[in-house]
């Protein structure tokens, strides 16, 4: 049995939200904002989770969290997009995994 | 004025199979879409990714999904309003429709079907001060006519198949051009990087890698950008150009659809859908990804079969006093506009002696 973890989701609006998160339905971090609905429809996810849109663009405040490396073509969607900072990645190639308990990001702006 | 049966919003894959479900009731469609090709989000963000849950095809590229469909639906003649974006309606006293684009094209229908996903495709447009004020005087964020570009001087930005293409097929076609992306690799088909860089050897592009355009200037028009490359203040320099052209994709946006006087509820069109996906406004529709209602899924899928269910109720709209039964194709066969007929073959009656 999986663990469900906490999460820590700053909205656009700059609004903290304390969010409790499944780690066994393969859900990754751009699901689990629109499962919370912390943006609004159709302003994140657009691409479906391809890494083809930066909608699901966020900031990763919890550096000592260990996250899985980044593919060259989340790399190459983020060299794309706008709003980017050393600390940019894509939500929909975040699958959510026990070991990010208290992982924290912050919403990138819409684009 | 366009005349039509059903004004189709939106030609992605829901709107592309609407055009065939309407051609079985001898209804007939246009389809109005901001992008310059049929297809939607399948054609514009990821063609050649495959999909595995359309029923009876175990995989099928995105792409091929909508030339299949275009070839499905090519007996029914649909027109075609491409590139122009669907701005207003009016409702007549005898309840029909007009919808003008912002191009100003009028289409004339009884029925309008909006299957519109996530709204009309628009240029990500990249973070630049001045931006504004020097689109159309030197700042484009889509190519339509290409020779508008000869002998000019053309600076564009990105690193997506859409920036490799264009800046190949200028290549032959401005007086320079220059290509400017924010990383050395790029995220295109391998032969358009090929061929750029080939291109680049041969001194007909102009590459500029790692760099970014941080300001532009220029008196009425654009005249110069301001490159900065490898994120260094101290290595910015001024290109005089002619023409700018970012090309950072599209986003959609619900647009002016969302001021029709419509239900919307997160993003999306409220409708019926115990019965025949029809709106709050009588004889305006909302089929695919942009409708909404209890249980929605935004699948391909579920478009097809709103679709479908649409067609019918747009039939009794039209035709209030015709009573229609529903025919399977293969047993009424598929009967074009062109004059084409598809049927099945009749069975050979033959005796065994």
């Amino acid at each position: 049995m999986n663990p469900d973890i906490n999460i820590i989701i700053t909205d656009r609006e700059g609004q903290k939200h304390e969010v409790v998160a499944p780690t066994d339905m393969n859900m990754n971090i751009m699901e689990l904002v629109r499962s919370y609905e912390l943006a609004p429809e159709g302003t994140i996810g657009v691409c479906g989770g391809m890494a083809m849109c930066a909608s699901c663009q966020c900031y990763i405040l919890t550096p000592q969290i260990e996250l899985p490396e980044m593919q060259d073509d989340e790399e190459a969607m983020l060299s794309e997009a706008f709003y980017t900072k050393e600390n940019s990645r894509l939500g929909c190639q975040i699958q959510l995994t026990p070991e990010m308990e208290g992982l924290a990001i912050e919403l990138a702006p819409e684009s | 004025m366009i005349k039509t049966d059903i004004l189709i919003i939106g030609a992605g894959p829901t709107g592309l199979f609407t055009v065939f479900e309407a051609g079985l009731l001898k209804l007939k469609c246009h389809l109005i879409d901001a992008l310059p090709q049929p297809g939607g989000q399948c054609a514009e963000i990821y063609p050649k990714k495959p999909i595995y849950d359309i029923p009876a095809f175990p995989e099928v590229l995105a792409g091929d999904l909508v030339d299949n469909l275009m070839e499905q639906i090519k007996p029914f003649e649909p027109g075609f309003t491409l590139g122009e974006r669907a701005d207003t309606i009016e409702k007549l006293d005898d309840g029909t429709f007009v919808v003008t684009t912002n191009k100003g094209t009028k289409h004339h229908a009884p029925v309008v079907a909006i299957a519109g996903g996530l709204g009309s495709f628009e240029p990500r447009k990249p973070l630049i001060e001045n931006l504004g004020h020097y689109e159309d005087k030197g700042v484009r964020y889509m190519i339509k006519d290409p020779e508008f570009y000869r002998d000019k001087k053309v600076v564009i930005a990105g690193g997506g198949d859409s920036a490799l293409d264009w800046s190949i097929f200028l290549a032959d076609v401005a007086e320079e051009v220059t290509l400017v992306h924010r990383r050395n690799e790029f995220r295109g088909a391998l032969d358009s990087v090929d061929k750029v860089k080939e291109l680049k050897d041969l001194g007909k592009i102009n590459l500029i890698t790692p760099a970014e355009i941080v300001q532009l200037e220029g008196k009425n028009f654009l005249e110069a950008v301001l490159i900065r490359k490898s994120n260094e203040a101290k290595e910015e320099f001024w290109l005089p150009v002619d023409e700018f052209i970012p090309l950072f994709g599209l986003s959609p946006k619900l647009g002016p659809i969302a001021d029709w006087g419509l239900e919307i509820e997160k993003n999306a069109i409220k409708v019926d859908n115990s019965l025949d996906y029809q709106t709050n406004i009588p004889g305006i529709y909302a089929i695919g990804d942009v409708n909404t209602y209890p249980g929605k899924l935004k699948l391909i899928l579920c478009g097809f079969h709103e679709a479908t269910l649409m067609c019918q109720s747009a039939y009794q709209r039209i035709f209030p006093d015709k009573k229609y039964v529903m025919k399977y194709t293969t047993v009424g066969g598929v009967t074009g506009f062109d004059g084409s007929k598809k049927e099945a073959p009749k069975a050979v009656v033959k005796a065994i002696n």
